[in-house]
C-alpha cells in the first residue's frame, strides 16, 4: 500500500508525453451480457478522445470503470501510470480529485443551489481555503461558464444546456487534468449542443485537460475530437481522426459519419 | 401436477435466497454505519438538517396523532372500566398505555410512513439521476454524507417524538375524561405521575432508539439500494414503510420479552 501511493505521488510528475489514461483487456459483463470483451485504448496528455457506438455498447461503463464507479473483470487501468483497479477508496480518492467527470444528466445536486453544488465539493478538498476564497472560486469558475448569474438558482431552475454548464462548472472547481464526459450534447438543441462543444474546446486549451467524450453527435465529436474510437461487439472496432474514419474503407464505421 | 409442485417449491425457495440475501445486505449496510460513524471528517451541518426536517417537521403529525391517541384511548376505556366502578384508575390506565406501549408503536409507525419513505424516495432518485455517483467521484463518501446523517438523527429525533407524543397524549386523554366528567387538570396530572415508574418509562424510551435506527437504516438501504430508473423510486419508498414498519413490530415483540425477562 505504501508503495502504491509511493507510486502515485511519483506519477504526479508525469511527463508532458505519457498517457494519462491507459486501458489494456478491459473486460466487464453484467450477469450472462459480456459488454467489454478486451478494450484497449490510451489518451494522451491534452488530447481530446471521441468514443462513438450503438448504445448499449458500452461506452458509458468504460468511463465509469476509469474513476472506480463500476468494478472490472479483468484487465488494468491505469491513470497518471497508476493501476486504480489495485487501489483501495483513499487512494483512489486521491486520483479522483484529478478526474472530473459530466454526467449526461449532469447529476446536480437537487436541494442546493448553484452556488452550494460548487461549494460543496470545493469545501471537502480545499479546507485550508476562507469563505471569500471559495466564494471568488466559484463565481470565477461560473464565469468561465458564461453562467455567473445563476449562482443562487436551484437546479430544477435551470434549463439543460444550463444545467450541463453548471455540471461542467462543478467538474472545473478542482481543476481537474482529465475530464470524462458522459455524453455532454445529448438532449440540447442544435444551438446549444454547439455552445457545449465549443466550451469543452476552450476548457481544454485554458485548462489543458485531456479528455474523453461519449457521444452520438457527429457534430460534437467533429469539433471536439482530436481522435475518435468506435467501440463495436466489446472491443475497439476502429481508430483514427474523424476524417480518416469517415472516409473508412469499413461500411459500418461509415454509417456513422451519414 | 409434479411439474407445479415443482415450480411452487423452486418459487419459494428462490423467494427465501432473496429475503436472505436482502437480510444478509441490510447487515452488512448497518455494519458499514457503524465504521464509518467514528470516522471523521464528521458531517454536523447536515446531521443538524435532517435533525431539523425529522424532528422538527414531523412535530404537526405526531401532535396531531399523539392527541388522538389519548383522547380514543380514554374514550374507549372508560365504558368497560366503569363498568367495574374504577373509573378512576382511568388516569392511571391510560397513562400506562401510552407511555408502555401506544405511543412509542404509533409514533414510530407514523414515521416508518412520513420519514422512512421519504429518506427512501430522497436517496432513491439520488440514485437514479447519478447525484450519489457524482459524490463518490468527487472523492466525497456520500455513505457518510447521506447515510450516517440520517441514520443518527432518526435514532436521536424519534426517541424525542416518542416522549413529546407521551405528553401530547396525556392531554389528549385529560381531554377525553373531561367530556364526561369535570376532573381538575392538577389531580389528573398527580394521578398520571403517581402511577408512572422509572421501569415504565426506562424499557418504552430504550426500544425507541431501535425504532429510530431502523426506520433510518432501512429507508437509506432501499433508497441507496434503488435499481435504475423513476419505477424504482416509488418501490424503494413502498419498500421502505412495509419493511419498517415491519420490523418495527418485531422489535416491539423482542423488545416486550426483554423488558419481562430484566424487569
Amino acid at each position: 500500500m505504501t508503495q502504491e501511493k509511493t507510486n502515485v505521488e511519483l506519477n504526479a510528475l508525469a511527463t508532458v508525453n505519457d498517457p494519462v489514461i491507459e486501458i489494456k483487456e478491459l473486460y466487464k459483463s453484467f450477469g450472462t451480457n459480456e459488454v467489454l470483451k478486451g478494450v484497449n485504448l490510451t489518451v494522451k496528455k491534452g488530447e481530446n478522445l471521441v468514443i462513438l457506438g450503438k448504445s448499449g455498447s458500452g461506452k458509458s461503463i468504460t468511463i465509469k470503470c476509469i474513476v472506480g464507479l463500476m468494478g472490472i473483470d479483468k484487465g488494468e487501468i491505469k491513470v497518471f501510470g497508476s493501476d486504480i483497479t489495485k487501489m483501495d477508496n483513499s487512494e483512489l480518492n486521491k486520483i479522483r480529485v484529478r478526474i472530473g467527470f459530466l454526467f449526461q444528466n449532469a447529476a446536480l445536486y437537487d436541494s442546493m443551489s448553484v452556488r452550494e453544488n460548487l461549494g460543496f465539493t470545493l469545501m471537502r478538498h480545499a479546507k485550508d481555503l476562507t469563505a471569500e476564497e471559495v466564494e471568488n472560486q466559484i463565481k470565477e469558475i461560473l464565469e468561465s461558464v458564461g453562467l455567473s448569474e445563476a449562482i443562487d438558482k436551484m437546479p430544477s431552475e435551470l434549463s439543460g444546456g444550463m444545467r450541463k454548464r453548471i455540471g461542467l462548472a462543478r467538474t472545473l472547481i478542482l481543476k481537474p487534468e482529465i475530464i470524462l464526459y458522459d455524453e455532454p450534447t445529448t438532449g440540447l438543441d442544435t444551438i446549444t449542443s454547439r455552445e457545449i462543444s465549443e466550451l469543452v474546446l476552450e476548457i481544454q486549451k485554458k485548462y489543458k485537460t485531456s479528455s474523453i467524450i461519449i457521444t452520438h453527435d457527429m457534430a460534437c465529436a467533429k469539433h471536439t475530437s482530436d481522435r475518435l474510437m468506435i467501440l463495436k461487439d466489446g472491443v475497439i472496432h476502429a481508430e483514427g481522426t474523424y476524417d480518416e474514419l469517415e472516409k473508412s474503407d469499413d461500411e459500418w464505421v461509415r454509417s456513422f459519419f451519414i | 401436477m409434479s411439474n407445479t409442485l415443482t415450480a411452487k417449491k423452486e418459487s419459494i425457495i428462490s423467494y427465501l435466497k432473496e429475503t436472505f440475501n436482502d437480510v444478509g445486505n441490510v447487515t452488512l449496510f448497518a455494519f458499514r454505519f457503524f465504521k464509518e460513524v467514528i470516522k471523521p471528517p464528521y458531517e454536523m451541518k447536515e446531521f443538524i438538517k435532517q435533525c431539523y426536517v425529522i424532528g422538527y417537521k414531523s412535530l404537526p403529525l405526531v401532535t396531531i396523532t399523539g392527541f388522538i391517541m389519548g383522547l380514543v384511548l380514554t374514550l374507549q376505556s372508560r365504558p368497560t372500566l366503569a363498568k367495574f366502578g374504577a373509573e378512576s384508575w382511568l388516569p392511571s390506565m391510560v397513562a400506562l398505555s401510552l407511555i408502555r406501549e401506544i405511543a412509542p408503536v404509533i409514533t414510530a409507525l407514523i414515521c416508518a410512513g412520513k420519514v422512512s419513505s421519504g429518506i427512501g424516495a430522497e436517496l432513491g432518485s439520488m440514485k437514479v439521476t447519478e447525484q450519489i455517483d457524482a459524490m463518490e467521484v468527487s472523492a466525497i463518501n456520500p455513505y457518510k454524507y447521506l447515510v450516517v446523517t440520517r441514520i443518527l438523527a432518526t435514532t436521536l429525533m424519534i426517541p424525542l417524538l416518542v416522549i413529546y407524543a407521551d405528553g401530547i397524549g396525556v392531554i389528549g386523554g385529560y381531554i377525553g375524561i373531561n367530556i364526561h366528567s369535570d376532573v381538575n387538570f392538577h389531580r389528573y396530572l398527580a394521578q398520571v405521575l403517581e402511577s408512572i415508574t422509572f421501569l415504565d418509562i426506562f424499557p418504552a424510551t430504550i426500544k425507541t432508539f431501535f425504532f429510530g435506527f431502523f426506520i433510518g437504516m432501512i429507508g437509506c438501504y432501499k433508497g441507496f439500494n434503488a435499481a435504475n430508473g423513476t419505477e424504482s423510486v416509488g418501490k424503494a419508498a413502498n419498500s421502505a414503510v412495509v419493511t419498517a414498519s415491519l420490523t418495527i413490530f418485531i422489535i416491539d415483540m423482542l423488545a416486550v420479552q426483554i423488558t419481562d425477562l430484566f424487569f
